[in-house]
């Protein structure tokens, strides 16, 4: 038993740790992370952990005490993430998008009933939903594929079939859920990095062109919570009681704030109970309402650093692979700003999508720790020249 | 290399459009960040406090009625309601069973409840009963442990402890009516719409409801978004509605009521000197505490349906003819125009004979000559023929006027009617109709058309001992100077007080003398002494307003072909304070009937009145009339 465990073990050291050539020494690369990035994350997560404990009435029960040791765990993951060497990364990209693909047909099989889409797996300590692990290994698998088509043949239409495979099979998984928000999404990151790969202008041109034709059949094919998600987001106020209550409550909790809120644990629309979800979806609303424009805008200006922080990441890198998953994982990162933060000041029409750092739940903590883990790791591995061919 | 630089470049290019179109939404956040909580801030900030903030009003407690020694007539008493909370009754079903068991619910009060189940959150309470018994409360307390989310709360209702003999004056309280709310009777106070509030629908309570109302006080409730009361914010507590001083005095109120008993009738007690309205007794009274919390429709039409009209305030909507007591009217007018000189002997036979009808006096063989002092004294009808027809009804109704017949006293109690003065325009326009002689003649003994009230016929009497000054009645201190301000021109000198002294000679002879009408019930207690005149009127009927709503049957019932019996009068005779008005329906005569309670309640209003009651002997010795003014008065002739 004992030696079964020294086993993995060294496995595990064998495929993680030992240096590949040319690598850094750990007390090097340490040296390299760029510690006031991983500042404002830790800053985020901790406004998270306050919000939390307001929306918990003052209590780090039920979620603030939860939050805020996923995040230490899920801290030590990132480090350990940016610490190894990134061709090891490279390497096993097709290796994680697998088995992100086995748990998407997990859930299908075994996934428990909740908020009316099949989306979790219950592990016990997490509700894994496989989905937002997806967006990560679909970034690193494009990532790498692009990584090794020259700019040539990415104008050929062959060049994209293995991508275009690669991005419909979970995205069909995911559809079936259903869960249209996130399947967007993962469409969004594949047909960015494609852009970004270099796909012809003519070919976007005309991708978009399909794009916007193919709404009224989207439309056709939306479930009717969905389609009454983006009408009353058209029309809060024609429906107050019904799905318009929630973004009417949510302005009004995010507008009553004011300049300087209402105060640490004085939200009156959070603690009475108006905002619905608060502790996910709504907890930017939450910490908006006691902390009015100067605490929103300052969320706001963290993330938007962060985001620009991957794109710092990408024009220094060398190599396609680390320029196409940091602005791939930044624009990860910006949409579930986007989406939430716009969802709740009525910009966009009610979708489930939680704000990372800040609002309770853990697949999604996960998997921005995991990008921001990732993005480190390009970071500090910016010299390092990957071969071309030959990565699989 | 190359070839990766090229990637690179066009990497960068677009990455650059990527950066720059993120920029452009998280800006786009930032705006909307800034447009919600800086721009619209205020409106957002309104909303939510609407949001968490539930305004309940706290209704003031109701002023006093207090009488004019400061006994309380109506108060606030504990009411003790049942409530149930839902959600805390675990078995709401069982609960619900033993309470209709344990307080006997009708199907009515079931009904009700279940749907204020259904309409409303579970943890609101729901009124059961809220006019708890002694007993049902015994029976609560002892299953108390088996009925959870049943509570007792006190609560205020209005308690008349006097009941029947202060209905008509005081009126009574219920709940405001939608009628009541929409017409904005009382004004827009939000307190209005209050379940629990209850409005004054007559007498004082519905006069003077601004002042005994009070101001709502509000509590300021933070409740979350299903309603629930979280905390309570702020209280304000409000104004208590003011007490009112009436100028009533209970006692003699209630022995008005007392010698009115099982009569259908009404007394006015005033004070002549400035208005004040001591006793303001309708019979029979009603149970005004019966109103508070609803009344049950049994009661109601028991009420509705009595023959004797227990609703109506008989001192201020009561119609009757004056009959006799008119005569004072006829004899001020007849000496006011200069058509019978004090000395005058008119003969009486018996009848008078007009064409071919023939007109009765009372007294069956007739009174002989009688001057003015004597027909007033001995009440003679042929006398009043005579003079009546030499004024004409026109003159007649003049001074009718002038006396404050056919016009409201204005009286501070709500309900009062004008009552009723013919003359020839009058019935011209009422039935297209000439006057005829016969109803001058019988409209100079106060029968016919001429309607007056009994608070009427008292203020009349007031001006006649005032010398001519009018008085305004009122019920609440205070209102006296308002009223007098509203009729300046009643101040005017309108009779020589020479004429007036013959009437007042006429009135005193009427209970002084051994012949007058009313010597049986004179006041014998020396200095105390009442004068007055009596009447007795041949209507049937109650009052116009009965007649309208058609409660005229029964008719053969023997009480209703009988007269009204009427007394005015006034005490002591000496100096003139107090005047009485009594009518009892179908009594019989003025003398036997009404003249008694005059007597006794304007005695006890002398004897309650310190500054008569501890006159010295001296003083209330009668000052003999001069001798050119001594009546002759022998009905021997």
């Amino acid at each position: 038993m004992i030696k079964a465990i020294a086993n993995l073990y060294e496995v595990a050291r064998d495929r993680f740790w030992t240096p590949l050539p040319d690598s850094l020494a750990i007390p090097e690369k340490m040296q390299r992370l760029p510690w006031p990035v991983i500042g404002i994350i830790t800053l985020l997560a901790l406004i998270g952990v306050m919000a939390l404990f307001s929306a918990g009435g003052g209590s780090f029960q039920p979620w603030a005490g939860a939050h805020l040791l996923r995040f230490c765990v899920f801290f030590g993951l990132m480090l350990f993430l940016a610490l190894v060497d990134i061709r090891r990364w490279l390497h096993m990209a097709p290796l994680l998008y697998g088995g992100c693909l086995v748990l998407l047909v997990a859930v299908e099989i075994v996934g428990s009933i909740g908020m009316g889409a099949q989306r979790w797996l219950d592990l016990g300590f997490i509700q894994l939903q496989p989905s937002e692990l997806m967006k990560i290994c679909l970034l690193l698998i494009l990532a790498r594929y692009y990584h090794g088509v020259d700019a040539e043949s990415i104008r050929g239409w062959r060049s994209l079939v293995v991508p275009v495979l690669l991005t419909v099979i979970p995205v069909a998984l995911i559809l079936r859920q259903p869960n249209l928000g996130t399947a967007s999404i993962l469409l969004f990151l594949a047909g960015t990095l494609t852009v970004l790969a270099g796909l012809r202008l003519s070919v976007i041109i005309a991708g978009i062109s399909a794009l916007l034709a193919a709404i009224p059949v989207l439309w056709h094919f939306m479930h009717d919570y969905q389609k009454q998600r983006v009408l009353t987001f058209l029309e809060p106020e024609t429906d107050p009681l019904g799905s318009g209550y929630h973004i009417i409550q949510s302005k009004i909790a995010l507008g009553s704030g004011g300049v300087f809120g209402k105060g640490y644990l004085d939200g009156t629309q959070s603690h009475l109970n108006f905002l619905p979800e608060m502790q996910t979806d709504f907890i930017f609303t939450v910490f908006g309402e006691e902390f009015g424009m100067f605490g929103a805008a300052l969320v706001l200006i963290l993330y938007a650093l962060l985001i620009a922080y991957g794109y710092l990441v990408a024009f220094n890198a060398q190599s396609q692979y680390s320029r196409l998953l940091a602005v791939g994982l930044s624009t990860n990162l910006f949409l579930y700003l986007f989406i939430n933060v716009g969802m709740v000041m009525g910009l966009l029409p009610v979708v489930g999508v939680p704000l990372p750092l800040l609002s309770y739940g853990g697949t999604s903590l996960l998997a921005v720790m995991i990008g921001f883990g990732l993005l480190l790791n390009l970071d500090i591995h910016r010299e390092i020249r990957l071969p071309l061919r030959g990565t699989g | 290399m190359s070839r990766d630089y090229e990637r690179q470049r066009q990497f960068t290019r677009r990455a650059m459009v990527f950066g720059a179109g993120k920029a452009a939404l998280v800006l786009t956040l930032l705006g909307r960040l800034h447009y919600l909580q800086i721009i619209e801030g205020d409106k957002y900030k309104l909303l939510s406090e609407e949001n968490r903030i539930n305004l309940r009003l706290l209704i003031p407690p109701r002023g006093l009625i207090k009488d004019r020694r400061g006994v309380v007539m109506a108060e606030n008493a504990q009411n003790f309601r049942l409530l149930l909370i839902p959600e805390k009754s675990g078995n709401l079903g069982l609960t619900l069973t033993k309470l209709i068991r344990i307080l006997n619910l009708s199907e009515h009060d079931i009904g009700r409840i279940q749907a204020e189940l259904v309409k409303r959150p579970k943890f609101q309470p729901i009124v059961v009963n809220d006019a708890l018994e002694w007993e049902q409360m015994a029976a609560l307390e002892l299953h108390n442990l088996d009925l959870p989310g049943a509570s007792i709360e006190v609560g205020q209702s209005r308690y008349y402890p006097f009941a029947e003999i202060t209905s008509h004056a005081l009126g009574y309280v219920a709940p405001v009516s939608e009628k009541e709310l929409d017409s904005n009777v009382f004004g827009d106070d939000p307190l209005l719409k209050a379940p629990e509030l209850r409005v004054g629908k007559k007498g004082v309570e519905k006069k003077y409801e601004q002042e005994l109302r009070g101001l709502a006080g509000s509590s300021q409730l933070e409740v979350n978004a299903y309603g629930r009361v979280i905390r309570e914010l702020a209280t304000d507590e409000g104004k208590p509605g003011q007490d009112i001083t009436t100028t009533l005095d209970i006692e003699i109120q209630a022995k008005a009521m007392a010698l009115l008993e099982g009569q259908s009738g009404s007394a006015v007690v005033m004070n002549a000197h400035n208005g004040e309205v001591l006793t303001l007794a309708s019979a029979p009274g009603f149970n005004s505490n019966l109103f508070n919390n609803g009344i049950s429709v049994k009661a109601w039409e028991e009420l509705l349906n009595n023959p004797r009209v227990p609703l109506t305030n008989k001192a201020l909507a009561g119609l009757y003819s004056p009959g006799s007591t008119y005569k004072i009217v006829t004899a001020l007018s007849a000496l006011e125009y200069g058509l019978v000189s004090p000395r005058e002997r008119i003969y009486c036979d018996g009848h008078t004979e007009l064409g071919s009808a023939i007109f009765h006096c009372w007294k069956k063989g007739g009174h002989g000559y009688l001057d003015l002092v004597g027909a007033l004294r001995e009440s003679c009808d042929v006398y009043f023929y005579e003079i009546a027809s030499r004024l004409g009804i026109d003159r007649l109704a003049e001074t009718s006027r002038k006396l404050g017949l056919s016009a409201p006293t204005g009286i501070d109690v709500p309900g009062e009617k004008s009552g009723l003065v013919p003359d020839r325009r009058w019935k011209q326009q009422r039935f297209k109709k000439p006057w005829h002689l016969g109803e001058t003649l019988i409209a100079g003994i106060g029968q016919g058309y001429v309607l007056t009230t009994p608070i009427q016929l008292a203020r009349m009497t007031a001006q006649v001992i005032n010398g001519n000054r009018q008085v305004a009645p009122f019920i609440v201190r205070g209102q006296q100077q308002a009223a007098a301000g509203a009729a300046p021109d009643l101040l005017a000198p309108k009779f020589k007080q020479e004429h007036l002294d013959l009437v007042i000679e006429g009135m005193r002879q009427v209970t002084m003398e051994p012949n007058g009408t009313a010597y049986a019930a004179r006041i014998r207690k020396p200095g105390f002494d009442m004068a007055g005149k009596t009447g007795t009127s041949q209507v049937k009927r109650i009052s116009l307003a009965e007649r309208a709503r058609g409660i005229t049957k029964n008719e053969n019932r023997p009480w209703r072909d009988r007269d009204h019996a009427l007394f005015v009068g006034f005490a002591p005779i000496a100096q003139p304070k107090y005047v009485a008005a009594v009518v009892v329906e179908h009594g019989g005569g003025g003398s036997a009937v009404a003249a008694p309670i005059a007597r006794d309640l304007l005695l006890m209003a002398q004897l309650r009145d310190p500054e008569l009651a501890n006159r010295s002997a001296a003083e209330t010795e009668v000052a003999p009339l001069p001798a050119d003014q001594q009546p002759s008065g022998d009905e021997h002739d």
